[in-house]
């Protein structure tokens, strides 16, 4: 994983959920595009965290070879659905699978910045310990108890005396951690598309409204 | 920002793409990622319909009315706007020319409506004659849910949203209205050869 904080002039903004197309350009004009979704809060400029995929293109270039005071070409911000806005007062309910924590992680840090008290809970699954994004950024949200629960799976290794889910997110786990769909929430859901159709179709079986679920799917192949 | 290099940059082109059959902006994969908006819907076949919609009239057809249409066997390369390509997907479905055949509407465009409201603008020139279908197996095997099932539009010359999932009717329309995806960001037309992707592309 890795956090690249970009330097723009001319960032025109952009909301929460949203990603941006990064373009690589070899000296011979070969190219390679992907996209990243965007980390920051619009309130903080502009920054991607990017897995490594081994078999990928563009994510190692990103993470092994681009070092500050580098150039990058980016177009964006792209896409006005998977997007959370501070005027809109529901509950919200985030679920993430992995590196899909990233657009989640920047509703979170829009809602911190904005000042707002919508109440959010994230349900974050992950490997182990050490996978966990945003890790110690995320305890310091929980642990400012502002209106923001983490909650955490580890779904292979589970340090000792974890007692937290070590198991992944089931049916069960959601209607523990999600919100009662009475509450009318809105809800994120982001990871590989296995996370996402198993955390949406469950929603969807405790009485959630499938209009209020909001996905986005990371296809893990080639990035 | 044209004549940019990215520093250290080499790539790892694939030898095996063939020549003018990979849009710009676009690499190969062998995988079919999902992209969807939302959790997939699952409606029962005997509750599945396909209205065209023409003015104040319609006509549709029920699950098994659809599949008694004569289909075709298609073989398609697909490009989704989020960069991949996959060449040689096999599909069948039936020819949208022949549903358009039962309503007597010269509107020039329509709008391709779903399960789960999602929708998509296209211009009716763009779906006739061999150009698209609507698509109920794909590989040999009925489409999956998440893959459109039990029945998705297919453009293929068109980037891959157009090829609406879920697909349960079309609207005959005079002008043309931005569906879902085209009023979220995306092109309003959406030709791969040409990168129309975004708005302003």
């Amino acid at each position: 994983m890795k956090t690249i904080a970009l330097d723009l002039d001319d960032w025109r903004g952009h909301r929460a959920g949203q990603h941006v197309d990064v373009r690589l350009t070899a000296e011979d004009g070969y190219q390679a595009e992907r996209s990243y979704s965007i980390a920051s809060a619009p309130e903080q400029g502009l920054e991607l965290t990017v897995e490594r995929l081994d078999d990928g293109e563009v994510s190692p270039y990103l993470v092994d070879e681009l070092r500050n005071g580098d150039g990058l070409e980016i177009r964006g911000p792209i896409g006005g659905y998977f997007v959370w806005e501070a005027r809109d007062m529901r509950p919200v309910f985030l679920a993430a699978g992995g590196s899909g924590v990233v657009p989640l992680m920047a509703i979170i840090r829009h809602r911190i910045a904005v000042g707002s008290s919508t109440p959010m809970r994230l349900l974050y699954s992950s490997r182990s310990l050490d996978d966990v994004i945003y890790r110690v950024e995320l305890d310091q949200v929980a642990a400012n108890d502002n209106g923001i629960e983490i909650v955490h799976t580890l779904t292979r290794a589970q340090p000792e005396g974890w007692s937290g889910y070590s198991r992944r997110i089931d049916n069960d786990m959601l209607r523990e951690v999600a919100w009662s769909p009475s509450e009318s929430p809105s809800v994120f859901v982001c990871g590989a598309t296995r996370f996402v159709e198993a955390v949406a179709e469950g929603l969807v079986g405790l009485g959630y409204d499938p209009r209020s679920i909001k996905t986005e799917r990371y296809g893990g192949t080639g990035g | 920002m044209s004549g940019f290099i990215s520093r250290g940059f080499r790539g790892r082109r694939r030898e095996d793409a063939p020549e003018g059959r990979v849009p710009p902006g676009q690499y190969l994969t062998d995988d079919f990622p999902v992209l969807s908006a939302g959790p997939t819907p699952h409606t029962p076949l005997e509750e599945w319909t396909f209205e065209i919609r023409s003015g104040g009239a319609s006509v549709s057809w029920t699950w098994e009315e659809f599949r008694a249409l004569p289909s075709e066997t298609v073989t398609v390369d697909i490009h989704c706007v989020t960069k991949w390509s996959k060449l040689d997907t096999v599909w069948e479905g039936v020819p949208v020319e022949t549903l358009l055949e039962r309503v007597d509407d010269d509107s020039p465009y329509l709008l391709a409506f779903c399960d789960g409201g999602y929708t998509t603008n296209l211009p009716v020139e763009d779906v006739l004659d061999g150009k698209a279908w609507v698509a109920f197996a794909y590989g040999g095997e009925p489409l999956d849910p998440e893959h459109g099932g039990p029945a998705r539009l297919l453009v293929p010359h068109l980037y891959f949203w157009k090829s609406a999932k879920w697909v349960r009717g079309f609207e005959l329309r005079n002008e043309d209205e931005p569906g879902f995806w085209e009023q979220n960001g995306y092109h309003l037309y959406g030709d791969p050869w040409k990168e129309q992707r975004y708005w302003g592309d």
